[in-house]
């Protein structure tokens, strides 16, 4: 996953599945899962911060076009790829000497868990109280952001599951 | 200088962080804005391109319930047409000719490629631009009822401002009286919209027809809505009514685009300083 290739391979993928797939999704009329923050998941580790922050916001904004929503997606994309570090520093317990090695797929899975769990919450969170805009109806933002977290985490680990079992 | 220099090693990852968060904020709140997002939205060359192709494909999935709401509509008109046998040679619907009688609207037919239902601030992308003659503040109708407004246009694509949309507002009116009140939408549920500040005195009763109410520029008059669903009889100052669409919004194909040859002549009287 440290190649160059495999991360534009990443980025496109996650691009079209969330543009041409999920967002069609609407399951019970407004769910819907928001997988291509996994790009944020697999990014390898590195010192140099700048082009992660910057590929992950293109990301997000070119989501934006094709779902007419501003910079929602940018920034709460962005949002997280910034705490990210502090997330694998609570979690993971990493150093900088220790960031060519990290792998998500080696740690254990009750780390892994609480790890992408965060921050999937945290980026769904921001995202729906953008997209809601007003202080009105914010119990509807708490439902929104329960029902596709669970729904993009449920994707995420059997997409996971799946994907190393078949190794 | 030393210090500054050591200030923006240290935080250089906050600043740039700033930076793009600033760039995504300001394109929200500009995109909230009727006619301000010039730049992100799903009318430019490429994501109109990638949509009408994606379109393209899953277009097949609905051919038959298209071919029978025109069906339906050609049923209509033929029988409108019948009717008025004697007048129809007077009329023509797509030149203008200020000798025949005098035509208000044109309409041009136009595909939806993509359609948001489920958000707040929900917008329509269709496959008619600049090129076909559509502009900014044109209705968008299809045979079920209003659908929405162009608030933003390219060469070949159009975005349309869906009703479903909490910045929409419209003008509607009870069918068959000239009782009208603004017709906005409360982010909700999408089957469902409402109308308000409609006086209190006007005969409203559940089933009762909703239509367009001809005090705006944008909308022909007398273009369906929904029907009442509910009443709000507090003593609240708005008099919210909730109107259930005739259109299911989530299930959208073909639409007319309505340009109003008298718009410019209207805004000149009205506004006379712009």
């Amino acid at each position: 996953m440290n190649k160059p290739l495999n991360i534009l391979f990443l980025f496109l993928s996650l691009l079209f599945l969330q543009i041409f797939v999920f967002n069609n999704i609407s399951f019970l009329g407004f769910v819907n899962p928001y997988i291509y923050i996994i790009f944020v998941f697999l990014y390898p580790l590195k010192e140099n911060r700048i082009p992660f922050l910057l590929y992950a916001f293109l990301l997000g904004l070119i989501i934006d076009f094709f779902s007419d929503s501003g910079g929602i997606h940018a920034f709460s994309i962005l949002c997280i790829a910034y705490l990210r570090l502090f997330f694998v520093r609570l979690f993971f317990r990493k150093v900088v000497t220790d960031y060519p090695f990290f792998k998500l797929k080696s740690e254990s899975f009750g780390k892994t868990f609480n790890y992408v769990v965060a921050l999937t919450l945290i980026h769904h969170l921001i995202y729906f109280s953008l997209a809601n805009f007003s202080f009105n109806n914010f119990s509807n933002v708490f439902l929104n952001t329960i029902y596709s977290s669970t729904f993009t985490l449920l994707l995420y680990f059997s997409g996971t599951y799946i994907f190393t079992n078949s190794k | 200088m030393q210090q500054l220099i050591y200030f923006f090693q240290k935080f250089k990852y906050f600043l740039f962080f700033l930076l793009l968060a600033f760039i995504a904020l300001a394109l929200t709140f500009n995109n909230l804005e009727f006619h301000k997002s010039k730049f992100v939205n799903s009318a430019n060359f490429f994501t109109g391109g990638l949509y009408s192709k994606a379109n393209n494909i899953s277009e097949y999935l609905g051919l038959k319930s298209e071919n029978k709401l025109l069906a339906e509509e050609n049923t209509r008109l033929k029988n409108i047409i019948e009717n008025n046998e004697s007048i129809i040679s007077d009329i023509d619907s797509t030149v203008v000719d200020s000798i025949k009688y005098h035509q208000k609207y044109t309409f041009t037919a136009a595909k939806i490629i993509n359609n948001n239902y489920a958000k707040k601030f929900n917008f329509l992308t269709i496959n008619k631009g600049e090129n076909q003659g559509i502009e900014r503040e044109m209705a968008v109708v299809n045979s079920m009822g209003i659908i929405g407004i162009t608030d933003n246009t390219t060469e070949s694509y159009a975005r349309v401002q869906s009703i479903l949309n909490r910045n929409s507002k419209i003008n509607a009116r009870l069918r068959n009286t000239n009782y009208f009140g603004t017709l906005g939408w409360d982010g909700l549920n999408y089957n469902s919209v409402q109308l308000s500040d409609i006086p209190r005195q006007a005969p409203l009763k559940i089933g009762d027809t909703i239509e367009t109410g001809g005090k705006s520029t944008i909308f022909p008059e007398g273009i369906l809505i929904g029907t009442i669903s509910k009443i709000n009889k507090g003593n609240t100052a708005e008099n919210m009514v909730y109107v259930k669409l005739f259109n299911d919004m989530s299930n959208l194909g073909y639409v007319y685009v309505v340009k109003n040859l008298d718009k410019d002549e209207i805004k000149l009287l009205e506004n006379p300083n712009e």
